[in-house]
């Protein structure tokens, strides 16, 4: 073993001031935040306007401080106070700032020297370590910044890289997934208890877990008592993020001790090592600091008209419908959020984002849509986000619509919710939507023409609004346990409950529902684009009609892994499903496919059938529709034919089938009505009795595959 | 913090005893880094040792790495339930020998020597 060459001591390892009996010296401008340099610790603090920054140290959880050094002006260069600061014991200590702005304060400025403002850059936050612990609201610092080492062994962990084509998303909430009693994990609702149920996800078969908020949020912002049950109301989903570098402390099993981090990067390693990728739920269009009413944390106090859009009188446009709008196209918060997303890339190996009402991200600072983002193109072309699948909420609370027309420089998806809403539409019986149905389950060319279908996230459910099963069991929201008198919440929900509302002792009722819930599960994972499947809707999860749990951190909003028992058919139909997809190259493909034939081999890759092959009916009153596959045009492609009819009509129709190809039948892959659990295994698929025609129950879908006949 | 250390068959038993807190945590990470590099083995008994600190399990991964580094196997006994659960949930757990008795975590590290001499001799066979 060689001797390492000795490594001679910077110079500016040492400090050339004293502060307060700390050694300091004028600090590096960049990176902004905290970072550990040789013998201590680096602080950046941008702020455009500000007379005068101050570090304020903490021991860990102590209301008072124990130092509060202010940053000499001649430290400051351009508009970034830097100080580099010794001697200090970083695990010991949290860290916040004080800012004071000039005395002929413009009205759009909210500086307050009164308060510590966090570290928008923390990469951890104490406060809220444990979730749902009453905070101590007398300790003046509330979201605490504290030092991070980010030194995590990865060992050979990269990102997964998986092709959209292959990608089955899975909607989940980390406290959700595992905090319900039934769900046997050791840490419950937490990182950890996620990693034990990675065995599930697997054997599921969905390749991609897409977590809602982790973020550092505060589960007490707007946190409320309702008055008949006394029970109090979090916030469950975190949609108000206070620390967009820090992961969530209060959902590790570790945030007493601030390894969150580390727990962290163990979920992402372990999924990663089961072939799982992980995305993550962005809130870049709002903050936790709210309106003009709302708290003081960090952006508001550092520079208030740079973080955020403001009217012509200083308040707060509200785009996001939750008091504030980050004014993301600013060039320092654009740079702010590039930083953030590359840090999480980078250092937590996050695979991909989805953008919560991303179309906010396209306004300029007073809320005008630009054509040409400079937020969005950044993303696009950012060298270190190059892998990570960026995906747009393509929508905002102030009315910006742009599911098909997001900015997306080749490189954007979207959630497609022209998808979900035709799909409920069909599924409950509405007239006239099989026409548009087709254009949904082919990949939604008309929106996705230039991307693919690549750019389709297909989805029938996501976290806001009914779950799968109560979509087919309400016609209305129950939101009466929000405590808003059930006025929160959407109310287009393309929903029917079958004939009784909620719960019911009918069996015909029951299995209406459970056979509409399949329905839409083999609508989507047989349709072209990206499928999302919402966590819970496998095993048939029920929210009773609430469609904005948002705020219920309850029985309502977990998942029951008793029903993984109960409703086991429903996760074997949902396995099968997803392996039926895998098993057909054909469904998997991104591009658009076309209707002509350019092979010459007797079929287009995709044909539209109704009752009678070849002959499919446009008309308002019809609701049948057939669709055949055929996989010659695929590269690579072996011969492979599926076909899938579905038949929304309340009356079974006699289909004629149309016919593959000369020594090829047809064998029955999938049919919601029939045997349970509903789709068959891949390579165990049925064949027909009569090849030529096949009976389809009311309100059902079905799936064929075409196998070389013998003889 | 007391720290001893003993030496049972080729193998450095280091019994700690006391709060283990950031301060000692890093004279307890000096001194095991420094009888690291002369034992192949080495037992790290926890079963003494009153409070713990996150500071104090950071140094505990430290000390895998530096063993790591080396190529030296580290035991660790008498984890307490939160210690173990800390060290399950980030997954540094999987670093460590984890033994019941400080005479297990011995009779561990003799097993590893064992199993690493027949792996040699199967390789110097074929």
């Amino acid at each position: 073993m060689t001797t390492p060459p000795r490594v001679r001591d910077r110079i500016d390892s040492f400090p050339t001031h004293n502060i307060g009996g700390y050694g300091v010296r004028p600090g590096r401008v960049a990176p902004l935040g905290a970072t550990l340099v040789p013998n201590g610790v680096n602080f950046a603090v941008f702020s455009s306007r500000a007379t005068s920054v101050s570090v304020v140290l903490f021991k860990i959880g102590e209301p008072e401080p124990i130092a509060e050094l202010a940053i000499p002006a001649d430290f400051r260069i351009g508009r970034v106070w830097a100080i580099t600061v010794f001697g200090l014991e970083y695990e010991e200590i949290e860290y916040g700032f004080r800012v004071t702005g000039p005395p002929d304060e413009h009205f759009k400025d909210r500086f307050d020297s009164n308060v510590i403002l966090t570290d928008p850059y923390a990469k951890v936050l104490g406060g809220r370590e444990v979730w749902g612990a009453l905070p101590d609201y007398d300790n003046r610092y509330q979201h605490r910044a504290r030092l991070a080492f980010d030194d995590f062994d990865w060992e050979n962990d990269r990102p997964l890289r998986i092709t959209p084509n292959d990608l089955v998303i899975y909607e989940t909430h980390v406290r959700g997934f595992t905090r319900h009693p039934s769900s046997g994990v050791g840490n419950p609702g937490t990182y950890a208890g996620l990693i034990e149920k990675i065995p599930y996800l697997s054997q599921l078969g969905v390749n991609c877990v897409e977590l809602l908020p982790v973020f550092e949020f505060d589960e007490f912002g707007n946190s409320r008592l309702v008055e008949e049950t006394g029970e109090r109301l979090l916030n469950y989903w975190g949609y108000n993020t206070v620390g967009f570098f820090a992961p969530k402390a209060g959902y590790a099993a570790t945030g007493r001790f601030g390894m969150q981090g580390d727990e962290f990067k163990h979920m992402v390693k372990s999924l990663h090592a089961a072939g799982i990728e992980i995305m993550l739920d962005v809130v870049f269009n709002h903050t936790a600091e709210g309106n003009e009413l709302g708290p003081t944390i960090s952006f508001r106090g550092l520079d208030n008209s740079t973080y955020y859009m403001l009217t012509p009188e200083g308040y707060y446009y509200n785009f996001s419908g939750t008091g504030n709008t980050f004014n993301s196209n600013n060039p320092v918060v654009r740079e702010f959020i590039v930083q953030c997303l590359r840090y999480w890339a980078s250092e937590y190996h996050i695979d991909g984002f989805r953008f919560d009402l991303a179309a906010i991200m396209d306004r300029d600072e007073h809320g005008v849509p630009l054509a040409n983002p400079p937020l969005i193109e950044a993303l696009a072309n950012d060298p270190v986000l190059r892998d990570c699948k960026l995906i747009a909420e393509a929508w905002d609370a102030g009315g910006l619509y742009q599911v098909g027309s997001f900015p997306n420089y080749h490189r954007w998806s979207e959630w497609n919710g022209r998808y979900r809403d035709t799909v409920r539409r069909f599924l409950k019986g509405d007239e006239g939507v099989v026409g548009d149905l087709a254009t949904r389950i082919a990949g939604s060319p008309d929106l996705y023409q230039q991307r693919g279908a690549r750019a389709s996230i297909n989805f029938v459910t996501c976290h806001d609004g009914f779950s799968l099963m109560d979509l087919f069991s309400y016609d209305g929201k129950h939101n009466d346990a929000n405590g808003e008198n059930n006025n929160d919440g959407a109310n287009d929900n393309n929903s029917w409950n079958g004939g009784v509302e909620g719960p019911t002792d009918d069996p015909g009722v029951n299995r209406l529902r459970q056979q509409q819930v399949k329905n839409a599960l083999l609508l989507l994972l047989t349709s072209r684009g990206i499928p999302m499947v919402l966590s819970g809707d496998e095993v048939g999860r029920t929210q009773r009609g609430n469609n904005n749990v948002y705020c219920q951190d309850n029985e309502l909003a977990w998942f029951d892994w008793s029903l993984t028992d109960t409703d086991a058919e429903l996760v074997e139909f949902t396995r099968n499903a997803i392996a039926l997809r895998r098993a057909h190259t054909v469904l998997c493909a991104m591009h658009h496919p076309n209707s002509i034939d350019p092979t010459d081999c007797g079929h287009p890759e995709i044909s539209w059938h109704g009752v009678r092959a070849w002959q499919p009916d446009w008309s308002p009153t019809n609701r049948v529709l057939g669709v055949m596959w055929c996989g010659h045009h695929i590269e690579n492609g072996s011969p492979d034919y599926v076909y899938v009819v579905a038949n929304a009509h309340w009356e079974e129709h006699e289909l004629e089938l149309p016919v593959p190809d000369d020594g090829w039948g047809w064998h029955l892959a999938a049919d919601t009505a029939g045997e349970a659990p509903g789709v068959y295994p891949p390579g165990t698929e049925r064949p027909l009795a009569d090849p030529h025609t096949y009976r389809i129950s009311p309100r059902s879908v079905i799936v064929m595959v075409a196998r070389p006949v013998a003889g | 913090m007391k720290f001893s250390k003993r030496l049972i068959d080729d193998v450095a038993v280091v019994v700690l005893s006391g709060a283990l807190d950031s301060q000692s945590a890093l004279d307890v990470q000096d001194r095991i880094a420094e009888l690291l590099p002369q034992h192949e083995h080495v037992v790290i008994d926890f079963s003494k040792v009153s409070c713990v600190s996150s500071a104090s399990l950071r140094t505990m991964v430290l000390i895998y790495r530096q063993a790591q580094a080396l190529g030296h196997t580290v035991a660790v006994v008498g984890l307490s339930a939160e210690v173990h659960n800390v060290l399950d949930a980030t997954g540094f757990l999987d670093f460590f020998v984890l033994s019941d008795s400080v005479s297990d975590g011995v009779a561990d590290m003799r097993a590893l020597v064992e199993g690493r001499r027949e792996r040699d001799h199967a390789t110097a066979r074929t």
